[in-house]
């Protein structure tokens, strides 16, 4: 029952939410078929999963248990609940499917992706251990505040997954959503640890590949800077919001001091603090210096965002390592080719164009008789033609890959402008809603000072 | 905006007349009509308060170029502002003010002994008491000193007003660095108004001395008078007295007056404190703002759909960058400066209650005397009396420059506070503008597009 072992579990036949319905798959299912039938065209967006049920990683949990050495560990594990929107239209509440999974599994899972679809632009995760972090964040994975935000960084993912035109589709991720027990197995009867690239042949390729699509060099470019820049503009953001927290709090501090001056003063006090005026200055400074903290966890969300596309940067350029890889691939393959050609010309001909090792031991010991030439000739002829053959499809390959994975970024980038200049509006908004609150407070500042 | 509107504001130059009354018989002479109210009367509650010139005056008429070149004398360098301000007043109020005093104009000398400063000081009168209208004179820090130590002399439970210290320690600001420089310009600017707008200080002799004398003059002028010794020996005497723990008899008055000192000096400090924190953090905060804005335009060049999203946040930043730079340069132009003089009042006031105690204890010890001789009686007696009168002036010189102290105090608290809240509002409002506009700028495209994507 070795079944889909080298195959990827792919074509998720859309219907229904029930799990382990197959349709259409070949009769007798219970396991997963040795044999796809060809992946249906990529879902619309109308088909998407997304549209069909509704994704929320809702909870966190502080877990313990033994790991893989048998060693105690903490870890938190992440409630994902799903439902079907279908039936909600219809008035009825349909039941909220959920499971509890831990970070590890979301990395098995995208890896997973990554492997099974190089051509397409994966969704990162949120990352591993909190970055960019200014002085009131920890850096502590167990911090609740970090624990919240990469809840969230979750739920994105798994919605970005769910509305991606061909991730969608793909069992295992369903599986993942859905079935609770069984699913890691399942994953890696897959197999796809074995197809997945090492790196060091990738980085190989990278230098020595000749001709590269210009445009994957560009991107390579491209997503390099982005990652740049948008690290940088996170770190000097995370400054910023370090230096304005400080400036907040430290008007803090005249709270105090005014009431007990207001104290001496009879004159001044009431400006400075009336009896059972709720709106005397200490107050108002409190407040102003208390509301830095919910204006900096708003703008949090943001960097947030920006830092999504800083990882989508990542997966960019896998994109572009592996189109280097298979160029490379194929320059190697028609190199061959042509090599295993010009011994085949070599030995009919009998002329010797090349200097050969072959050519120079002949030369001292002998020449081959006519029957060993006639057997080398032959093996060659048909190392040639399984050659042409994989070639030629190689190319084929190659080409189709340049194809889907170019669609694929230029629903990228889509995604990618309108994502950036919502967020950039969300930060202008953000900048308008503090600065009101600015006028507010200072408004009745002012007006505590006139009384003094 | 708001600071502009502010400065003919309503804060009047008291009648001169009620508030020298509190002057009392030793002073030297108050001007005619001084019979009357005790104390300055307040009719309303700002309208009467002793209008010291406003340090964001200041920098309000010197960013105006129009007024600058309207004024006739040093085009080149700011304007003294507060001639113009006295200028404005004189026209409005012309019975009230009739001496006008200008600081300006730096000028380093150097000699083979030592490298100083000199200020030149500008004076306009038409007091009768003054040979001419007009006298300009050089004065360096070591006058002032002189002056200062002249009217504690000669009044000694009257409020003289602070002179900017000698060096600053904390702030590494070189010693004849500009920003040092003008500071105490403004500072020493400050100290010669606040005793012309003094009742009984601005008929001193020695400050019209100061005023007046050219260079020699007052050199020479300096060197007759008591001079150190005696004012030491009254330091001491007021030391001694302290020591004591508080002198007998003291009225209820001053020792509240002394409760009230205590903690006003210490809330002083502690917002002085609070003050200089704020400002150190709000540099910080703008120099990480410099920073922050450029990387978006960076970013755009790398971009094509939102490239113009991008320059619109860093010009966005950039300015709200240039407004804190605004919101920062008013705190250390007004809020703490002011607060820094009333750090230094606290010490003068503190030093004034002490003078009264002592004086008081010249009394006491008289009286005590009185008490244990049998022979002298007469004379003690007589010295007593004198002594009682002594102590009668002082107390109520006292008490009359504590009333006016405490509300030109108020007056500038309130006016330093709200010139903080006006700062901030201005900042708000800018980044608020900015932030807006750059809004409505990507809403617009948004629905531009939205519409170009509807037609076939």
């Amino acid at each position: 029952m070795e079944s889909a072992a080298a195959e990827p579990s792919r074509s998720r036949p859309e219907e229904g939410e029930e799990e382990g319905e197959a349709d259409g798959a070949a009769p007798g299912s219970g396991p997963p078929p040795a044999e796809q039938p060809p992946a249906p065209a990529a879902a619309t967006m109308e088909d998407c999963l997304a549209k069909k049920i509704e994704i929320t990683v809702s909870e966190a949990e502080k877990r313990t248990g033994r790991n893989a050495v048998n060693m105690q560990e903490t870890y938190t594990a992440y409630l994902i609940e799903t439902r079907a929107i279908e039936s909600q239209n219809e008035g009825q509440c349909s039941p909220v499917d959920s499971l509890w999974r831990r970070y590890s599994e979301f990395e098995l899972l995208r890896n997973y992706l990554l492997v099974t679809y190089p051509h397409i632009v994966v969704p990162p995760l949120p990352e591993k251990r909190a970055d960019f972090v200014w002085h009131k964040l920890s850096a502590d994975n167990m911090d609740p505040d970090f624990v919240e935000r990469r809840r969230i960084g979750l739920e994105n993912f798994l919605l970005r997954v769910a509305s991606h035109p061909v991730l969608c589709q793909d069992n295992i991720f369903y599986s993942f959503l859905t079935q609770e027990g069984g699913w890691k197995e399942m994953v890696n009867e897959t197999g796809f640890q074995l197809k997945a690239d090492s790196r060091l042949k990738a980085l190989n390729a990278t230098f020595r590949v000749k001709n590269p699509d210009k445009r994957f060099t560009e991107l390579k470019h491209y997503s390099d800077e982005l990652q740049s820049i948008i690290s940088h503009l996170l770190r000097v953001r995370a400054r910023v919001a370090d230096r304005l927290y400080g400036v907040y709090k430290v008007h803090g501090n005249y709270g105090r001091v005014f009431s007990e001056w207001s104290a001496i003063e009879k004159e001044m006090g009431d400006g400075l603090q009336s009896a059972g005026h709720h709106m005397d200055v200490g107050c108002i400074v409190t407040r102003y210096a208390a509301s830095i903290d919910d204006i900096l966890e708003e703008e949090e969300h943001y960097a947030d965002q920006l830092k999504e596309y800083l990882f989508y940067a990542e997966a960019l350029r896998a994109v572009c390592r592996k189109h280097e890889l298979m160029q490379y691939d194929l320059e190697m393959a028609a190199q061959d080719l042509t090599s295993k050609k010009q011994q085949c010309e070599e030995l009919a001909t009998g002329t010797v164009r090349t200097f050969s090792l072959k050519g120079m031991t002949s030369k001292l010991f002998g020449q081959e008789t006519p029957e060993q030439r006639e057997a080398k000739i032959k093996v060659l002829e048909e190392q040639i033609q399984e050659g042409e053959e994989q070639l030629k499809s190689k190319n084929l390959e190659g080409r189709d890959f340049v194809k889907s994975a170019w669609a694929d970024i230029e629903r990228f980038k889509e995604q990618k402008n309108r994502d950036l200049k919502e967020a950039l509006i969300s930060y202008a908004v953000m900048q308008i809603s503090m600065c009101k609150k600015g006028i507010q407070v200072w408004t009745n500042a002012k007006e505590c000072f006139s009384k003094m | 905006m708001e600071a502009e509107g502010r400065v003919p504001g309503p804060p009047l130059h008291p009648p001169p007349a009620a508030a020298a009354a509190a002057g009392g018989g030793a002073e030297p002479e108050p001007p005619a009509g001084a019979a009357g109210a005790a104390r300055a009367p307040p009719p309303a509650a700002a309208a009467v308060l002793e209008f010291d010139d406003d340090e964001d005056d200041l920098e309000v008429f010197s960013k105006d170029a129009s007024l600058a070149e309207a004024n006739s004398f040093s085009p080149s360098m700011p304007t003294s502002p507060s001639s113009m301000i006295n200028q404005y007043k004189f026209e409005d109020e012309p019975e009230l003010r009739d001496l006008f005093i200008t600081v300006d104009d730096p000028e380093s000398h150097i000699t083979a002994i030592e490298t100083f400063i000199t200020y030149r000081v500008v004076t306009k009168t038409s007091r009768s008491e003054f040979d001419s209208s007009e006298y300009e004179v050089r004065r360096r820090y070591q006058d002032f000193l002189w002056l200062k130590s002249k009217l504690e002399e000669a009044h000694p439970t009257l409020i003289i007003p602070p002179l900017p210290e000698k060096f600053i320690m904390k702030g590494m600001v070189e010693r004849f660095s500009d920003e040092f420089i003008e500071t105490r310009r403004k500072a020493l600017h400050k100290f010669l108004n606040r005793i012309a707008d003094h009742p009984t200080l601005t008929f001193n002799e020695d400050f019209k001395i100061f005023l007046t004398a050219q260079a020699w003059e007052l050199s020479s002028h300096k060197k007759q008078g008591p001079g150190l010794l005696s004012r030491m020996g009254q330091t001491v005497r007021a030391v001694a007295s302290s020591v004591r723990g508080g002198v007998k008899n003291r009225p209820e008055m001053f020792t509240e007056m002394n409760d009230y000192m205590e903690t006003f000096s210490q809330k002083i400090n502690v917002l002085d404190k609070i003050a200089h924190r704020i400002y150190k953090e709000e540099r910080e905060y703008f120099n990480e703002m410099k920073e922050y804005g450029p990387i978006h335009t960076l970013w755009s060049a790398s971009e094509e759909d939102i490239a113009d999203s991008l320059k619109g946040v860093a010009s966005c930043i950039d300015k709200c960058c240039k407004a804190t730079e605004k919101r920062m340069a008013g705190l250390s132009e007004n809020l703490l400066p002011i607060i820094h003089e009333y750090v230094l009042y606290s010490e003068i006031l503190m030093g004034v209650l002490k003078r009264r105690d002592q004086i008081q204890g010249e009394l006491n010890s008289k009286v005590d005397a009185l008490a244990n001789k049998k022979a002298e009686k007469d004379l003690i007696t007589e010295e007593i009396g004198k002594l009682e009168d002594k102590v009668e002036c002082a107390n109520n010189a006292l008490k009359a420059d504590w009333d006016r102290w405490k509300q030109n105090m108020q007056y500038d608290m309130r006016s330093a506070f709200t010139n903080v809240a006006d700062n901030n509002l201005r900042y708000y409002e800018e980044c608020l503008a900015t932030w807006e506009s750059f809004l409505t700028s990507q809403t617009a495209d948004l629905h531009l597009e939205e519409v170009s994507e509807d037609r076939p």
